[in-house]
């Protein structure tokens, strides 16, 4: 129908990279320096990417602070971090070869703080043994995302040299959109999509496409991620045929700011509560007393009085209860909320401003008090804060091979790197290790997507009705007038998943998220966008929809499967982390339009690496049939010194 | 806030707002009345619209916090970040009027086409790396790195390229003029300590045109990273670049040599003679100032500039002992530095006034 008269731009490449953040970009570097002629496509303008809001550092194992540092406790704090259900050996190699890929973005320009010798200064971070995170006061995201950018337009600059032309053989497709892989049997054969400016539809003719879309965020109604984080890069790699880890598990942070509207979503530091913070639910009662568990309780001050004194005297009293782990203050929150003791706006109240006094807290926490000053005019020394959980990562995403990226399901040609991807950073992230991550995968799947490349015998065909129904879909909202507003749709989608699929979990919960998602794909099928294709955000909207749909039913069908509680997956039904679980990766595919869900085991971990945990540690996170085998291994390793 | 009062719970105002609407071929202002609630932003205000009222409004953003730059607009006519406007710096009563960027052409709505600034960008030579350095063994103290993390701060939101006066009306200006953006990022890469290409001072007065610069610091005040763009990025930059004017060396060099033939100097070298002959005392009275948009003038220009006429001399600005500028504007009698192109020349330039050595004209 529409084909016949929709222009479609053509373009023949190598390597076609969706995503221009971190990974993206390192991973466009890699197929270009591997001589393959690529195309870098963004939803935003060049240089805009999340990874810019990226504020700790980058985590590597450099011991340039503490020689001690090495990338066998880098590891470690991984796996630690992420409960033992990383894929080990992407721990590994991230582990590894993190401090080659900072180095190396020095060499691009990049400008890193400095030690007293003049080297790359590091800074501790919560989880990690040593001060490990290089970084850039606190903006060391846009220091990467302004390197690579900036890398890439020197790569651009050779080829001017070389062959007369800036895009010779790496250009970027800002504010262009993909909405579909095309697939010649099993194999990528091409991408389509259309540019957000002028609404007209592109369509990339490539073998190997790499994924770095980031995350999933937008699906919740409190984030700190932007727009584009829709889930297109899971959405996508799952109608290809890829299929999706670990979706049940993302990052939350306790205290995201609720209100007011301008700042929602953006975090509040853990330093708040360290520093005399309280929170009080809406009839000014300081809850937290409420909430501690049993297990916790030794530790913690059981009233006001010894929670005040500990700020001064650590050592003669125990903490306050606000400081206990993140997920505890999170479960408090939310069951405050839940009690109609909110907030207005859905949170509860973070209270510096009674407890210490103006110079105080500006001296104490100048970036927080600047922050909320400049952008919402709230000042924090004078009033209470409204805060509540924000979603701010997803450890999930596409089953890669560790080694190279490649997805897994039956898709060839297609690779995935960063946030996009899943497996690396298990069940929970440690502070510094995404923006490695997307360094040490983002070259690693630009260097496979171009040999894999290179290897193919004759390049996959794309198929002319493929584009046709990609064309047909695209437009299908414009075409209709009866549909819902896709902010509607959104809000509600939101609210969904805020409300039931968000950082504590039930069953019941989850089983009405499930059917409230099902309703919501009916009203998604037929959602309308007003206006024309020109740079048209509602329409643009109602095409990322489906994606974060298809994504929140992957993530809330996993959070009912998984029963127990690990990392950034947490079941009030099943409190515990139970280590039978923690030998099964839920993964998900989608069969027709319908979210399939599978067991599968995690790959076991090699006995050297196993070997450097000791049995204490192990015994919290295996099972006695693992630990037995552990104690094997040991006794081997024993038995074979002794004969030396 | 406190916990008696309940912002969320307050009814909303609605306020007044006039956006600009249309695309390349036209549009014009349209009356809005929002719902503003306690605490938002204008960008808050315009997703409000998106969701009611204007779903197809076509506007930028990403981080919603002041990090990535995309919300450039005008509001009430000034450069800004629309994420970081609250609503609150208006009056009650107050219309906001909200257009496109005015320096760069319109897309639709508040989106216009930023590429000017890309093309400019991929322009400006790249970082050059030392090539005996193994990855791992740079060494750089932290003061030294200082000067030029202060520009990385950008955030590339090109509020100072719309801002700047040399393009914001000048269309033509466009292609010789890069702007303070690329100002800084020319000054960083200069400030580099391990930056191997030794000329970006000379790039940029040559062929980014930091000549034109007259050193209004617009830039600096639109600039929400606070970056010291004219103090710390451009007089730096042109404080060196007249700083080789000065040199007798090269001037001596200048006059012994062809142009093109001394490559440590640029090629507006043998042209600047003009101001070493005016620090020299043979200054001639002359005027700059005023006329540009003088028809004649314009016809005259287009008709094409005899290159080799004589040109009056600037009054070149009172130098100290070093041959420098004073720059420390506590004892200087106005805001900023004086101008390296003398004090009674203004900006822009009448085109009879122009001497400008075109980089391929003497490669023929």
């Amino acid at each position: 129908m529409t084909t016949t008269t929709t222009r479609i731009e053509r373009h023949h490449y190598d390597v076609v990279v969706i995503g221009a953040g971190g990974a993206g970009l390192r991973a466009a570097i890699e197929a270009r320096l591997a001589g393959k002629k690529t195309a870098i496509i963004s939803k935003s303008l060049f240089g805009k990417a999340h990874t810019v809001m990226a504020e700790g550092g980058a985590a590597a194992a450099m011991g340039n602070v503490n020689s001690r540092d090495n990338w066998q406790v880098h590891f470690r704090d991984t796996m630690r971090g992420g409960k033992f259900l990383n894929n080990f050996r992407m721990a590994e190699l991230h582990a590894k070869e993190s401090p080659q890929r900072i180095w190396e973005l020095e060499t691009y320009g990049a400008l890193f703080d400095r030690t007293g010798d003049g080297k790359i200064s590091q800074r501790n971070f919560g989880g990690h043994e040593y001060p490990r995170l290089a970084h850039v006061g606190d903006r060391t995201g846009l220091e990467l995302i302004r390197t690579l950018q900036q890398k890439i337009v020197s790569l651009q600059q050779e080829d001017k040299r070389d062959h007369g032309d800036y895009e010779a053989r790496i250009k970027v497709f800002s504010e262009t959109t993909i909405t579909e892989l095309l697939l010649d049997g099993d194999r990528i054969a091409g991408a389509f999509g259309y540019y957000r400016e002028s609404g007209e539809f592109i369509l990339f003719e490539a073998p190997a496409v790499v994924l770095a879309t980031g995350g999933v965020g937008r699906s919740y109604k409190v984030t700190s991620n932007s727009w584009e984080y829709t889930g297109d890069g899971h959405a996508l790699a799952l109608r290809a045929g890829a299929t999706l880890i670990n979706m049940e598990f993302l990052q939350f942070h306790p205290t995201g700011m609720v209100w007011p509207p301008s700042v929602k979503g953006i975090l509040v530091t853990e330093s708040v509560r360290g520093d005399g913070g309280v929170l009080k639910n809406s009839e000014g009662k300081r809850f937290m007393f409420d909430y501690v568990p049993d297990v916790f309780r030794k530790q913690y001050a059981e009233t006001e009085e010894e929670a005040d004194r500990w700020y001064t005297d650590p050592d003669n009293n125990r903490r306050p209860p606000e400081l206990l782990p993140r997920d505890e203050v999170a479960r408090a929150i939310n069951s405050e909320v839940k009690a109609g003791r909110g907030s207005p706006a859905g949170g509860v109240f973070l209270d510096i401003a009674s407890r210490r006094s103006a110079d105080e807290i500006r001296r104490r926490l100048p970036s927080m008090y600047h922050q909320f000053k400049e952008l919402a005019d709230v000042d924090i020394t004078a009033e209470a804060m409204e805060v509540g959980p924000t979603c701010h990562y997803v450890m999930g995403g596409v089953e890669v091979d560790p080694d190279s990226g490649a997805a897994f399901g039956h898709v060839r040609g297609l690779f995935a790197a960063g946030e996009v991807s899943g497996g690396m950073h298990g069940s929970n992230r440690l502070g510094g290790n995404s923006l490695s991550d997307l360094l040490v995968f983002g070259k690693r799947a630009g260097g496979h997507a171009a040999s894999y490349a290179d290897g193919l015998p004759a390049r996959p065909k794309v198929a002319v009705d493929a584009v046709e129904a990609a064309v047909e879909t695209a437009l299908a909202p414009l075409q209709r007038d009866t549909g819902e507003n896709p902010y509607t749709l959104q809000q509600d989608l939101q609210a969904v998943m805020g409300d039931l699929v968000g950082i504590i979990r039930r069953q019941g919960e989850l089983e009405e998220a499930l059917s409230r998602l099902a309703e919501l794909r009916e009203r998604v099928a037929k959602v309308s966008a007003a206006g024309g294709r020109r740079y048209n955000p509602g329409w643009h909207l109602a095409l990322d929809l489906r994606n974060m749909l298809v994504v929140s039913e992957c993530t809330a069908k996993a959070a009912l499967e998984r029963q127990e509680s690990r990392g950034g997956h947490t079941r009030e039904d099943f409190p515990a982390m139970d280590p039978k679980w923690r030998r099964v990766n839920l993964v998900c595919s989608l069969e027709g339009d319908t979210v399939r869900l599978a067991r599968k085991p995690l790959p076991k971990i090699r006995a050297e690496l196993v070997g450097l945990f000791d049995r204490a540690e192990l015994a919290k996170y295996l099972t006695d049939e693992e630990l037995a085998e552990f104690e094997a291994l040991v006794a081997d390793d024993a038995d074979a010194e002794k004969e030396r | 806030m406190a916990n008696e009062t309940s912002p969320a719970g307050k009814p909303a105002a609605k306020r007044q707002f006039r956006i600009w609407r249309g695309d390349e071929s036209g549009g014009d202002l349209q009356d809005y009345a929002v719902e503003v609630n306690e605490g938002e932003v204008v960008l808050d205000v315009i997703h409000r619209l998106q969701a009611t009222d204007a779903p197809d409004l076509a506007c930028r953003w990403n981080c919603k916090a002041g990090k990535c730059g995309s919300c450039s607009m005008e509001i009430n006519g000034k450069p800004r970040l629309s994420c970081m406007t609250r609503m609150s710096t208006f009056e009650e009563d107050e219309t906001v009027t909200v257009t496109p960027l005015r320096t760069f052409p319109v897309i639709r709505d508040l989106v216009t086409d930023v590429s000017f600034n890309y093309e400019k960008a991929r322009e400006t030579p790249a970082f050059a790396p030392p090539p005996d350095l193994a990855p791992g063994d740079y060494r750089m103290q932290q003061v030294d790195v200082e000067r030029s993390q202060e520009f990385r701060k950008c955030i590339e939101c090109f509020l100072c390229q719309t801002v700047c006066h040399v393009i914001r009306d000048h269309e033509e200006n466009k292609q010789a003029f890069a702007g303070p953006r690329f100002f800084i990022r020319a000054a960083e890469l200069d400030m580099h300590p391990l930056d191997v290409k030794t000329d970006r001072r000379e790039y940029a007065q040559a062929e980014q045109g930091l000549g034109l610069c007259n050193i209004t610091k617009c830039c600096t005040e639109v600039c929400p990273e606070h970056i010291k763009i004219t103090d710390n990025g451009i007089i730096p930059m042109k404080e060196r670049v007249v700083d080789r004017r000065y040199d007798p060396l090269v001037w001596l060099g200048s006059k012994i040599f062809r142009r093109g033939q001394v490559p440590q100097t640029s090629v507006t070298s043998g042209h600047s003679s003009g101001a070493v002959h005016a620090s020299g005392g043979h200054g001639g009275v002359h005027s700059h100032a005023g006329g540009s948009h003088d028809p004649q003038a314009e016809a005259q220009a287009q008709g094409g500039v005899n290159w080799n006429r004589e040109v009056p001399h600037p009054t070149a600005p009172a130098v100290d002992t070093r041959g420098r500028l004073p720059l420390t504007e506590l004892t200087f009698d106005r805001a900023a530095a004086p101008s390296p192109f003398g004090d009674d020349v203004t900006f822009p330039m009448p085109p009879e006034h122009l001497n400008f050595a075109h980089p391929e004209q003497d490669k023929h």
